[in-house]
């Protein structure tokens, strides 16, 4: 059962593979660079697995903030998380014992991944969830350590940190060749660009999020219209 | 100072807001209220338009080279996705773009 969900999971998640591997590294440089070594980059990418967040948190230790400061922090930059949950209820509601580990580990990556491939039919949709996941965390951790290791060596590796957005837009490039999934890609986009604009790249994505989910409803009688199966 | 306390506040945090929405809703195999179910619909694909912005959020377009790194990086991932369907190759493509360019602009 593992097995099988694991072959499965692992050749549609290579390209996770190479953006976390990417960005872990950038990350492990970083705090490497910040003067902490394998050992936090190992705890902070097991224990957090928030890649922007762990980004941020290397600026936070640098600058001596508080708890209440990081507290405050990690809400403003992780709250995009409340609605990837509120999107994959459903689609974690059977999945028994997983079900924390599976919320616990819905980065930006795995939500698109998760939201754009199906589980063969032999295979049960929560192993394939699992292994999907749990594969990214190990892709992060590695990248963070390899990152940790190599921060003490002159790499010039700025830019590196584009295969983020890169990946997101092959993503959109996927998800635009479903008929049914490019008004919400719109919306997706407008909202975004919208409140980036009207409020600055600090502090845009929860509006935006309160947006989306807004204009949503408001398209729902003609998504619902479009919706043929239970998935978007 | 220990970086310590400040690691488990981030995870803390972290985790919770992971957590509460899915472990709230669904509950013993109760079905989705319809709003809950519509959105996870319709949210994944609007969250994908949004995350490219958000991945996009610090593109200096007032000062040269005006973003024209990053523009040359999207297309560059959209079309070659679009054609070859390789992921690997249009994530790696587009970075190496984006790396070049933003060291000769």
């Amino acid at each position: 059962m593992f097995l099988r969900a694991l072959k499965a999971a692992f050749p549609r998640t290579l390209p996770v593979l190479a953006g976390y591997l990417f960005l872990g590294l950038g990350f492990g440089v970083l705090l490497s660079r910040a003067g902490y070594g394998a050992g936090w980059a190992l705890l902070m990418s097991a224990g957090i697995f928030a890649g922007a967040m762990q980004y941020v948190a290397v600026d936070l230790f640098l600058a001596g903030a508080g708890v209440l400061e990081c507290a405050m922090m990690t809400l403003a930059v992780n709250a995009r998380h409340l609605f990837y949950g509120l999107s994959m209820a459903g689609w974690y509601a059977d999945s028994g014992k997983m079900k924390p580990y599976l919320a616990f580990s819905l980065t930006d990556e795995t939500f698109a991944l998760l939201s754009l491939t199906e589980a063969p039919e032999s295979v049960p949709e929560r192993w394939y969830y699992l292994c999907v996941s749990a594969l990214n965390h190990l892709y992060w951790i590695a990248g963070s350590l390899l990152g940790a290791l190599l921060g003490l060596l002159p790499f010039d590796l700025l830019g590196i940190e584009f295969s983020m957005p890169a990946l997101f837009v092959v993503m959109l490039v996927e998800q635009w060749r479903r008929k049914r999934a490019r008004l919400p890609v719109l919306i997706g986009l407008a909202c975004a660009l919208g409140c980036l604009f009207l409020l600055g790249p600090e502090r845009f994505t929860v509006p935006a999020m309160l947006l989306v989910t807004g204009v949503l409803f408001l398209f729902r009688p003609r998504l619902d219209k479009t919706e043929g199966r239970s998935r978007a | 100072m220990s970086i310590l306390p400040a690691v488990l506040v981030i995870a803390l945090v972290t985790a919770a807001l992971r957590l509460l929405p899915v472990m709230l809703l669904g509950k013993g195999g109760k079905p989705l209220p319809p709003a809950a179910a519509f959105l996870s619909r319709a949210m994944p694909p609007a969250i994908i338009g949004l995350l490219v912005v958000y991945a996009l959020r610090g593109t200096d377009l007032s000062a040269p080279p005006h973003g024209l790194p990053e523009a040359a990086g999207v297309c560059a991932a959209a079309l070659l996705q679009y054609w070859k369907k390789n992921t690997l190759l249009s994530v790696f493509a587009a970075t190496a773009c984006y790396m070049a360019l933003i060291r000769l602009l």
